[in-house]
Protein backbone atom coordinates (compact mmCIF):
# COMPACT_ATOMS: atom_id res chain seq x y z
CA UNK A 1 0.00 0.00 0.00
CA UNK A 2 1.09 3.25 -0.63
CA UNK A 3 2.24 5.36 2.27
CA UNK A 4 1.50 9.79 1.80
CA UNK A 5 5.18 9.95 3.05
CA UNK A 6 7.40 7.41 1.96
CA UNK A 7 9.94 7.11 4.58
CA UNK A 8 13.24 5.24 4.56
CA UNK A 9 13.40 3.90 8.33
CA UNK A 10 13.57 0.03 8.97
CA UNK A 11 9.61 -0.58 9.66
CA UNK A 12 7.25 -3.28 10.83
CA UNK A 13 4.81 -4.20 7.89
CA UNK A 14 1.78 -2.13 7.48
CA UNK A 15 -1.10 -4.44 8.11
CA UNK A 16 -4.59 -2.27 7.82
CA UNK A 17 -5.36 -1.27 4.40
CA UNK A 18 -7.75 2.29 3.75
CA UNK A 19 -11.52 1.47 4.72
CA UNK A 20 -10.64 -0.57 7.41
CA UNK A 21 -12.55 -0.78 10.33
CA UNK A 22 -9.64 -0.67 13.43
CA UNK A 23 -10.58 -0.23 17.32
CA UNK A 24 -7.65 1.59 19.16
CA UNK A 25 -6.64 -0.43 22.26
CA UNK A 26 -8.38 0.26 25.44
CA UNK A 27 -4.81 0.70 27.62
CA UNK A 28 -3.00 3.08 29.82
CA UNK A 29 0.69 2.16 30.20
CA UNK A 30 2.82 4.67 31.17
CA UNK A 31 5.12 6.25 29.55
CA UNK A 32 4.85 9.44 26.71
CA UNK A 33 1.46 8.09 24.42
CA UNK A 34 0.18 10.09 21.63
CA UNK A 35 -3.08 7.97 21.25
CA UNK A 36 -5.45 10.49 22.93
CA UNK A 37 -7.16 8.95 26.18
CA UNK A 38 -10.10 9.99 24.92
CA UNK A 39 -10.37 7.56 21.63
CA UNK A 40 -9.50 4.42 23.45
CA UNK A 41 -11.97 1.55 23.11
CA UNK A 42 -13.63 3.49 19.86
CA UNK A 43 -13.75 1.95 16.77
CA UNK A 44 -12.66 3.70 13.24
CA UNK A 45 -11.91 3.55 9.80
CA UNK A 46 -9.03 3.77 8.41
CA UNK A 47 -8.49 7.28 6.23
CA UNK A 48 -5.10 6.82 4.96
CA UNK A 49 -1.62 4.82 5.50
CA UNK A 50 0.49 7.73 6.21
CA UNK A 51 3.80 6.20 6.35
CA UNK A 52 6.28 4.43 8.79
CA UNK A 53 7.63 6.85 11.79
CA UNK A 54 9.45 6.18 14.42
CA UNK A 55 7.78 5.37 17.72
CA UNK A 56 7.43 8.39 20.01
CA UNK A 57 6.66 6.48 22.75
CA UNK A 58 10.65 4.79 22.11
CA UNK A 59 12.00 8.16 21.31
CA UNK A 60 10.97 9.69 24.26
CA UNK A 61 13.00 7.69 26.53
CA UNK A 62 15.75 8.25 24.24
CA UNK A 63 15.85 5.48 22.00
CA UNK A 64 15.81 5.06 18.25
CA UNK A 65 12.55 3.96 17.66
CA UNK A 66 13.25 1.64 15.48
CA UNK A 67 11.76 -0.53 13.94
CA UNK A 68 9.69 2.32 12.50
CA UNK A 69 5.95 2.00 13.51
CA UNK A 70 2.74 2.23 10.31
CA UNK A 71 1.04 5.38 11.12
CA UNK A 72 -2.73 5.82 9.90
CA UNK A 73 -5.27 8.64 9.75
CA UNK A 74 -8.54 7.16 11.57
CA UNK A 75 -11.44 8.48 11.12
CA UNK A 76 -14.54 8.22 13.80
CA UNK A 77 -17.91 9.18 13.81
CA UNK A 78 -18.60 12.14 16.13
CA UNK A 79 -21.64 10.52 17.67
CA UNK A 80 -19.85 7.09 18.40
CA UNK A 81 -17.36 9.06 20.37
CA UNK A 82 -19.53 11.74 22.33
CA UNK A 83 -22.75 10.21 22.93
CA UNK A 84 -24.30 13.74 23.18
CA UNK A 85 -23.47 15.22 20.23
CA UNK A 86 -25.58 16.77 18.99
CA UNK A 87 -23.97 17.96 15.43
CA UNK A 88 -25.11 16.12 11.95
CA UNK A 89 -24.05 12.56 11.66
CA UNK A 90 -21.81 12.91 9.35
CA UNK A 91 -19.19 14.84 11.12
CA UNK A 92 -16.08 13.02 12.06
CA UNK A 93 -12.88 13.49 13.76
CA UNK A 94 -10.19 12.24 12.19
CA UNK A 95 -6.70 11.24 14.59
CA UNK A 96 -3.30 9.83 13.59
CA UNK A 97 -2.62 6.63 15.22
CA UNK A 98 0.05 4.07 15.09
CA UNK A 99 -0.49 0.26 14.30
CA UNK A 100 0.67 -1.14 17.01
CA UNK A 101 -2.48 1.11 19.16
CA UNK A 102 -5.09 -0.34 16.70
CA UNK A 103 -6.51 -3.89 16.36
CA UNK A 104 -8.92 -5.47 13.78
CA UNK A 105 -12.44 -4.58 14.48
CA UNK B 1 -5.23 1.36 36.34
CA UNK B 2 -6.99 2.28 33.52
CA UNK B 3 -6.25 6.12 34.25
CA UNK B 4 -6.10 9.61 32.07
CA UNK B 5 -2.95 11.52 32.40
CA UNK B 6 -3.44 15.36 33.76
CA UNK B 7 -2.47 16.91 30.11
CA UNK B 8 -4.34 14.43 27.88
CA UNK B 9 -7.15 16.47 28.60
CA UNK B 10 -9.06 16.31 24.92
CA UNK B 11 -12.81 16.07 25.14
CA UNK B 12 -12.90 17.87 28.77
CA UNK B 13 -15.09 20.59 29.43
CA UNK B 14 -13.30 23.83 28.87
CA UNK B 15 -15.39 26.87 28.77
CA UNK B 16 -15.31 29.63 26.15
CA UNK B 17 -11.35 30.19 24.29
CA UNK B 18 -10.53 34.03 24.28
CA UNK B 19 -7.58 34.30 21.78
CA UNK B 20 -5.65 36.89 22.39
CA UNK B 21 -2.14 38.56 20.74
CA UNK B 22 0.41 39.20 22.44
CA UNK B 23 4.23 40.01 22.74
CA UNK B 24 7.52 37.19 23.10
CA UNK B 25 9.68 38.44 26.39
CA UNK B 26 13.06 38.04 25.39
CA UNK B 27 13.41 35.08 27.44
CA UNK B 28 10.72 33.17 25.68
CA UNK B 29 12.69 33.57 22.45
CA UNK B 30 15.74 32.23 24.22
CA UNK B 31 13.86 29.37 25.12
CA UNK B 32 12.81 28.55 21.58
CA UNK B 33 15.74 29.17 20.12
CA UNK B 34 17.75 26.54 22.64
CA UNK B 35 14.94 24.54 22.02
CA UNK B 36 15.19 24.68 18.09
CA UNK B 37 19.26 24.18 18.10
CA UNK B 38 19.22 21.07 20.98
CA UNK B 39 16.42 19.38 18.39
CA UNK B 40 18.27 20.33 14.95
CA UNK B 41 21.57 19.24 16.56
CA UNK B 42 20.21 16.27 16.87
CA UNK B 43 20.51 16.69 21.22
CA UNK B 44 17.11 15.85 22.12
CA UNK B 45 13.54 14.68 20.62
CA UNK B 46 10.24 16.86 20.88
CA UNK B 47 9.19 13.37 22.32
CA UNK B 48 11.54 13.74 25.17
CA UNK B 49 10.47 17.57 25.49
CA UNK B 50 6.85 16.48 25.85
CA UNK B 51 7.22 12.90 28.31
CA UNK B 52 8.85 15.55 30.74
CA UNK B 53 6.20 18.36 30.01
CA UNK B 54 4.08 15.74 30.96
CA UNK B 55 5.76 14.60 33.61
CA UNK B 56 5.04 17.81 35.85
CA UNK B 57 2.92 17.34 38.95
CA UNK B 58 -0.68 18.53 37.77
CA UNK B 59 -1.03 21.76 39.89
CA UNK B 60 2.53 22.89 37.91
CA UNK B 61 0.83 21.48 34.53
CA UNK B 62 -2.00 24.04 34.99
CA UNK B 63 0.14 27.44 36.65
CA UNK B 64 2.84 27.40 34.52
CA UNK B 65 2.84 29.31 30.99
CA UNK B 66 3.80 27.96 27.64
CA UNK B 67 7.23 28.91 27.74
CA UNK B 68 8.02 28.35 31.52
CA UNK B 69 6.88 24.36 30.85
CA UNK B 70 9.22 24.65 27.93
CA UNK B 71 12.37 25.12 29.65
CA UNK B 72 11.08 22.95 33.16
CA UNK B 73 10.92 20.37 30.64
CA UNK B 74 14.34 21.26 29.03
CA UNK B 75 16.30 21.29 31.61
CA UNK B 76 14.64 17.60 32.88
CA UNK B 77 16.05 16.82 29.18
CA UNK B 78 19.68 17.95 29.87
CA UNK B 79 20.08 16.59 33.38
CA UNK B 80 18.49 12.90 31.76
CA UNK B 81 21.00 13.42 29.01
CA UNK B 82 23.59 14.09 30.74
CA UNK B 83 24.61 17.36 29.31
CA UNK B 84 24.37 19.30 32.84
CA UNK B 85 24.54 17.81 36.30
CA UNK B 86 21.53 19.10 39.13
CA UNK B 87 24.84 20.20 41.35
CA UNK B 88 25.97 22.62 38.36
CA UNK B 89 22.48 23.73 37.88
CA UNK B 90 22.16 24.70 41.52
CA UNK B 91 25.15 26.46 41.09
CA UNK B 92 24.10 28.09 38.68
CA UNK B 93 20.64 29.38 39.76
CA UNK B 94 22.60 30.56 43.08
CA UNK B 95 24.61 32.45 41.10
CA UNK B 96 22.40 34.45 38.93
CA UNK B 97 19.95 35.15 42.30
CA UNK B 98 23.40 36.72 43.72
CA UNK B 99 23.24 38.83 40.66
CA UNK B 100 20.07 39.90 41.63
CA UNK B 101 20.33 40.99 44.90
Amino acid sequence: MKPQFATKYRAVAAKFKTGERVRVRKSAPLGHIRTPFYIRGHVGEVERYCGAFPNPEELAQMRDGLPAQPLYRVRFKQKEVWPDYRGPDSDVVEIEIYQHWLEKA
Amino acid sequence: MLERGHHDMGGLPAGKVEPTEHDYPEWERRVDAMVQLLRLGGKITVDELRKNIEALPPEAYDKLSYYEKWISSLTQTMIQRGVITSAELARKMEEVEKRRR
